[in-house]
């Protein structure tokens, strides 16, 4: 017909845009959410793993100090001396403790020594302090004469650093011969293999039971499917804790399953089920099978029943018709499902710390460590950040290979 | 429409700014104390909570916790204190304390004894070591059996523990190397007084984590106190370690058929302390300072746990000072809480590794 005027064309976009600012105000709470409750964690997991002044903070002098420094031997005295004054005031402002924190996680053992020196040259004045600080230091502990203490005060210094990566990944670096593979402890890259290999293993037994499921759910009149479907919802309506505590009761050493199979004379000595990886394993399969089904069902679904029969009509055997025609279709929930129940499981706490015992550990455990017990908040945020980096690697290899665009949610 | 949402916005930020003001003016007289929960808990709210609640009128929030810095940590870094007085471990509160998360408490704060005895000289010397904490209570890592599924042979020792010959079957420790190092140690010969001298050094941690690898298949861990009587009660395993005052309450409250085992107990205390940077920290310290008055403390010998104060002793009900880790001191050794604070992160890390090997 007619084209539109210049002032209907202008109504017609102020009329969109005004539609596109409600839009986006209705979606406001999500986005401050969001921001707040995903964003902005990440964002300081990730600022905390390389960020770390306290020691900085702490001894600014000090380290300037030692920037003069060959990296052998102590330290020439004008950088003991330093070292010394601000020690004593540390000392008068209660801080030394801090600072011991800080060096013991740079050293094992420095703690006791840092709080046995400070007390030592807090009881200094003024002139003694100039006079004989740096001996009363020496004197204080054979450990302040140690090039290894001061190399690794230096790094602790370091307000950029990444250190806490060397460590999560089992490396550290040494004076010489630059970065190597950790002495004395190496457990974070085992750690990490395990975690894969666990998710791995519940995503395949996930796979195993959910897929004929689902198959046999898709199948089914619309009624009959729903009544059953809730039964497979029906966990998510119990507490996590009580699915897990429920898995203690069944798999203990006189639990439900070895009374039975005792009484049963099936086995003369009770099967050791919990506080394994096999226990991990299944309860975690258990708790996330509904992941799987999930997508499984509602891609299965949408299938038209007609390209199976189709194929069988046109001469297809019923497994090679369904191995070439059904399972293709099916892709793209089995990967939703799959990736679903890896990248949860990947990360998951709870039931690996209940009843995983110790060949059941993940990272998740070890990071938990580290944030409750050992407080060096900024390896756990490494650890977490290698966790974050490892899933979007793999995410990004799915993507490479099978494509993200093919998963299919429902 | 966007009229409405200004209305909408400005009523809930009414509303927010009226539920602030009424947090504030609730909490002007309220106090939040947290400790371990348990029976411990609830020995605490009957002779320390509740009697101040009614003697000073403040309102106290009592709340639980698992131990840990971490919570602590995290308030005090953002400022945003929820705590005030907390109930520590002193394995814990050392490392507290030097990172800054606590506040400094003035002794003289302290009132003397029932009896008139000054604090310095009622409490024993240990309870004051830290400036940080006042310590109340003592209490002990221990192993118990239950006389149900040991058998013939009972465990009389810290070696039996480690001896798998003579005593088959599980034994259930907590999941840190913190009293497990040094129980291997004791049953491999260390004299108790050279226990930390010999942890201290790389053979000696080497020693302590052989000896535990000679029943580490019959290991199993736990993570809390609180499922060490249960894995005793339900077979789960044949040994099993724990606070000394869990087994008791166990023993007393539902009559459960265990024995406990002080040879080698590592006794440690806990002590009161304030989150550094509370707003109420001289309510926090008048809490404190009755908290650990002579008559509160009478009665913590009900959870089997002994209190700091000797002038509360003939206080306590009697019955239960047989069972108190201040009648067992011989047999054991106290907690290093300044050697777990130099390699509590490096033994924490090593013994992490172990398990998984």
């Amino acid at each position: 017909m007619s084209s539109l005027t210049t002032s209907e064309a202008g109504q017609a976009a102020s009329a969109r845009s005004k539609k596109r600012l409600t839009a986006f105000l209705f979606v406001v709470p999500l986005l401050a959410f969001i921001l707040l409750t995903f964003v902005a964690p990440i964002g300081s997991m990730l600022w905390r793993s390389v960020h770390h002044p306290a020691v900085a903070e702490l001894i600014p002098l000090t380290l300037a100090e030692l920037q003069r420094w060959d990296g052998k031997d102590t330290p020439d005295r004008q950088t003991l001396e330093v070292f010394v004054r601000e020690l004593h005031e540390l000392d008068q402002q209660r801080l030394s403790g801090k600072l011991a924190e800080e060096f013991n996680r740079a050293y094992t053992g420095m703690s006791s020594v840092v709080k046995a020196s400070a007390r030592r040259v807090g009881r200094l004045d003024a002139d003694e302090l100039q006079d004989k600080g740096a001996e009363t230091l020496l004197q204080a502990h054979r450990n302040w004469s140690s090039a290894q203490v001061w190399y690794a005060i230096q790094r602790a210094g370091q307000v950029y650093t990444y250190d806490y990566y060397l460590t999560a990944l089992d490396l550290e670096l040494h004076p010489e011969q630059g970065i190597q593979v950790r002495e004395d402890t190496q457990i974070y890259l085992q750690l990490y293999s395990k975690t894969l290999n666990m998710a791995l293993v519940i995503t395949l037994f996930c796979a195993l039971l959910g897929y004929p499921l689902a198959y046999y759910l898709a199948g089914l009149p619309e009624n009959r499917a729903n009544l059953l479907l809730v039964l497979v919802l029906l966990p998510f309506w119990t507490s996590l804790l009580v699915r897990t505590t429920a898995w203690i009761a069944l798999l203990q050493t006189n639990g439900v399953i070895n009374s039975f199979l005792l009484s049963s004379g099936l086995i003369g000595e009770p099967f050791e089920m919990l506080y394994t990886s096999f226990a991990t394993v299944i309860a975690m399969t258990h708790i996330l099978l509904p992941f799987m089904i999930l997508p499984l069902y509602s891609v299965m679904r949408g299938i038209d029943p007609s390209y199976l029969r189709a194929a069988l009509s046109l001469g297809a055997k019923p497994i090679p018709a369904f191995a070439r025609i059904y399972f293709p279709m099916t892709l793209p929930g089995l990967s939703a499902g799959a990736l679903l129940v890896f990248i949860i499981s990947v990360g998951y706490y709870i039931t690996p710390a209940l009843v995983g015992g110790t060949d059941g550990q993940m990272i998740s455990n070890i990071i938990a460590f580290h944030m409750q017990r050992s407080n060096n908040w900024e390896l756990a945020a490494a650890l977490g950040s290698l966790l974050l980096a490892l899933i979007l690697i793999l995410y990004w290899l799915y993507d490479r290979f099978v494509g993200a665009s093919n998963i299919k949610l429902g | 429409m966007s009229r409405s949402t200004t209305t909408s916005f400005s009523a809930f930020a009414l509303a927010a700014a009226l539920a602030t003001a009424s947090i504030a003016a609730s909490a002007e007289d309220s106090l939040t104390v947290v400790s371990w929960g348990g029976a411990y808990g609830a020995a605490q709210k009957k002779h320390v909570i509740d009697p101040y609640q009614k003697d000073s009128g403040v309102k106290v929030l009592f709340e639980d916790y698992s131990g840990g810095v971490a919570e602590m940590k995290a308030q005090v870094e953002s400022g945003n204190i929820q705590w005030d007085v907390v109930d520590l471990e002193v394995i814990d509160l050392e490392r507290a304390c030097s990172e800054g998360l606590l506040e400094v408490i003035p002794q003289d704060i302290l009132p003397p004894g029932v009896d008139g005895t000054p604090a310095a000289q009622d409490f024993i010397p240990e309870a004051l070591a830290s400036e940080c904490a006042v310590g109340n209570i003592v209490w002990s890592v221990v192993f118990a059996y239950n006389e149900k599924t040991i058998g013939g042979t009972k465990a009389a020792t810290i070696a039996d523990f480690f001896d798998t010959a003579k005593i088959p079957g599980k034994r259930a420790m907590r999941k840190r190397p913190q009293v497990n190092m040094e129980w291997a140690l004791l049953a491999d010969g260390v004299a108790p007084k050279d226990v930390y001298e010999v942890l201290g050094t790389p053979e000696g941690q080497q020693r302590a984590f052989d000896k535990l690898a000679t029943i580490k298949k019959d290991i199993v861990w736990f993570d809390s106190w609180s499922q060490a009587p249960q894995l005793l009660n339900d077979g789960g395993a044949v040994l099993v370690q724990s606070a000394n005052g869990r087994f008791y309450d166990a023993i007393r409250q539902e009559g459960k058929p265990f024995v406990i085992v002080w040879d080698g107990h590592v006794y440690d205390l806990d002590a009161w302390s304030v989150l550094k940077g509370s707003p109420k920290k001289d309510l926090a310290f008048k809490f404190i300072a009755y908290a650990t008055g002579s008559k509160p403390l009478a009665g913590m010998p009900d959870v089997a746990y002994g209190p700091t104060r000797k002038s509360s002793m003939p206080l306590a009900d009697q019955s239960a000072a047989p069972h108190l880790p201040t009648a067992h001191l011989d047999k054991g050794i106290q907690a290093g809480s300044e050697f777990w604070a130099d390699y509590g992160e490096s033994l924490g890390e090593k013994f992490n590794e172990w398990l998984l090997k």
